[in-house]
């Protein structure tokens, strides 16, 4: 326990607190020290030669250390891959870490990893398990193996479709519905049978902005009201900047920085973002451009590059002129975003979603 | 630990009870019938129905043993096609797309999953059953007396074949094994419960007598004379319920493996 904890110390972002008192930060939600999950290599799959190269054990969670006060909603940001379901999964007890702590609301959930189901409502992923049934039963019947009597779920399952705007979907099959109809189906099922830590698994994947509005004002709501706990995994950053309290970022089964979205972008203020959008071929034969071309990150026909900002208006100032105008379809310029702060921090940047 | 560590445990939430959370998982399972099932127990029946007119070219009506083989196995069948092979499918399926986690985060007993699932699909079968035995007892001129003994033998040989099917399901590696071994195991009901068991070879007798369907097979066949030995379906019953139960626990076994680390 003590090297465990000495670990813990040496992460100096992950120590960092939730605004808020003392004595909250002193009853963490989620206490993780030192959580270590390696998956085995890949066994060989056929087609490859006997002596092709295997793909080596995957360390998906690496010595990771990280508190989530009460009340709070924290957030998991990360491209795919980054170790975020593995985290996740560590966390509600569907994985057994290889090693570390994990406590919930003070419960030892490496040892009782049954308490989880007891302490907390997940929403995975997948709705395999709710696809068959209508939105209305899916609610109630997660809501009754959440260990409510017939009446208190039916209760709550009305409760929670009008909260979330299902009511007329009630009797459809989550199967009929669109993915973020479905998703949001999902949500509120999640959200059916009250639990004092929420741990959400992209919560708002394919949904419209009204559906998504609806998911964080129950949230909100169950924070407010109840001091809930949210665990919340995103690859959105305007997401991740708008709705969570403190973010972990997470790359490569590390988490690599943890602290407000204000704090995190504080860390690479000194620069800004400017997108260029070219017609087609961009001027490469303009000197200045090709400058710019060894600095930025081509996706297509855009550019990005990370610039400090008196660099950034002599570019702009290059680009809206000459050649470079007419072969430019657009351009912007932007303060940080907790994506800039992902890439300064040694992040892969594929995969995060901006929208 | 100190007394602020101690205030910080928050206490647990209660569990599902078991068979509260076995009606729920019950009925949920049920409605699903009515989005996907309906279909396949349409296929179910008639497969059956056309077995039984197949084999009425070479099988005489009237209370001998091969008619009431034919009729009694044609029945059975359709309790091994939903029961064994669609839920072996479906906890295949559900197992590989990760749809486990969504109990395995609730505070339900595994039993509750796996029996209230397992109950599920032993009931789709029920009017499957009913009309295939109705329909063979008039095909070949078979007494409707005993025909109530299926209230038995559905429920019993359900709960042998959903729980091996569950098992299966949940014990096979990938979904496309767990689809395979329900298919095998539906079509050794098939051969070996529809083929008088008097026609069979030695080893292939006692391939029959492992296979829990055929309990059920043979107690209906029983009750499908002209005149009824009770206690020989009595017998095969007992054995069905016996078979069943180890099924049943099997598959919560299998259940609480897959879903529970």
């Amino acid at each position: 326990m003590a090297s465990s904890i000495a670990r813990a110390g040496s992460h100096p972002t992950a120590e960092r607190r939730a605004p808020g008192s003392t004595a909250t930060a002193a009853r963490p939600a989620f206490a993780v020290r030192g959580l270590t999950k390696t998956y085995p290599a890949a066994r060989g799959r056929a087609g490859r030669g006997r002596n092709a190269e295997r793909p080596g054990p995957v360390r998906a969670s690496d010595d990771i250390s990280l508190d989530v006060a009460r009340g709070e909603i924290f957030g998991l940001l990360g491209p795919n891959g980054a170790g975020k379901t593995t985290l996740v999964r560590q966390l509600t007890g569907l994985l057994r870490p290889d090693a570390g702590h994990i406590t919930l609301l003070g419960h030892d959930l490496v040892r009782h990893p049954r308490r989880a189901a007891r302490l907390l409502a997940y929403l995975g992923q997948e709705s395999t398990a709710l696809d068959e049934l209508t939105v209305a039963l899916a609610a109630e019947t997660t809501g009754r193996l959440r260990g409510l009597g017939p009446d208190a779920a039916r209760r709550e399952r009305d409760a929670v479709l009008d909260e979330l705007g299902l009511a007329p979907l009630a009797g459809q099959p989550l199967k009929k519905l669109s993915g973020g109809q479905r998703r949001l189906a999902c949500v509120a099922a999640a959200l059916t049978g009250e639990r004092p830590v929420l741990v959400l698994d992209e919560p708002t994947a394919g949904m419209d902005p009204v559906a998504r509005r609806a998911v964080w004002s129950a949230i909100d709501r169950r924070r407010t009201g109840n001091g809930t706990t949210v665990l919340l995994v995103t690859h959105n950053v305007i997401e991740a900047e708008t709705v969570l309290d403190r973010v972990a970022v997470l790359d490569s089964g590390r988490v690599i920085a943890c602290d407000t979205p204000g704090g995190l972008k504080g860390m690479v203020s000194s620069e800004v973002r400017l997108d260029l959008v070219w017609r087609g071929e961009p001027p490469l034969d303009e000197p200045e451009i090709a400058a710019l071309y060894g600095a930025a990150t081509v996706a297509g026909r855009r550019w990005t590059l990370r610039l400090p900002p008196e660099r950034a208006r002599s570019v702009v100032a290059a680009v809206t002129q000459g050649p470079a105008f007419a072969a430019l379809d657009d351009f912007t310029l932007a303060t940080p975003s907790l994506e800039d702060v992902y890439l300064a921090l040694g992040g892969r940047g594929a995969g995060l979603e901006r929208s | 630990m100190s007394t602020s560590a101690i205030s910080a445990v928050h206490p647990l939430a209660p569990g599902a009870r078991l068979w509260p959370a076995l009606g729920a998982v019950y009925r949920a399972q049920l409605s699903r019938a009515r989005v996907a099932r309906i279909p396949l127990l349409f296929v179910a029946t008639f497969q059956s129905i056309g077995i039984m007119v197949l084999m009425r070219g070479v099988v005489d009506g009237g209370g001998g043993e091969e008619a009431r083989a034919v009729v009694a196995g044609s029945a059975v069948l359709v309790v091994a096609f939903v029961a064994l092979n669609l839920l072996a499918q479906y906890f295949g399926q559900l197992r590989s797309a990760g749809g486990l986690d969504h109990y395995a985060t609730l505070p339900v007993p595994a039993a509750a999953v796996a029996l209230g699932t397992a109950a599920a699909y032993a009931s789709f079968t029920v009017p499957g059953v009913i009309v295939t035995a109705v329909t063979g007892s008039l095909l070949y001129q078979l007494p409707m007396g005993g025909l109530w003994v299926i209230a038995a033998v559905v429920p019993l040989a359900g709960a042998a074949l959903a729980g091996l099917g569950a098992a299966l399901g949940l014990l096979a590696p990938r979904a496309e094994l767990a689809t395979l071994c329900g298919q095998l195991g539906m079509s050794a009901a098939l051969l070996l419960g529809v083929l008088p068991e008097g026609r069979l070879p030695e080893p292939v007798r006692w391939l029959r007598e492992l296979l829990p369907s055929s309990y059920g097979v043979d107690a209906l066949a029983a009750a499908l004379a002209p005149r009824t030995d009770w206690g020989s379906v009595a017998a095969n019953l007992a054995v069905c319920a016996a078979v069943g139960a180890a099924a049943l626990a099997l598959a919560t076994w299998a259940y609480r493996r897959a879903a529970l680390r």
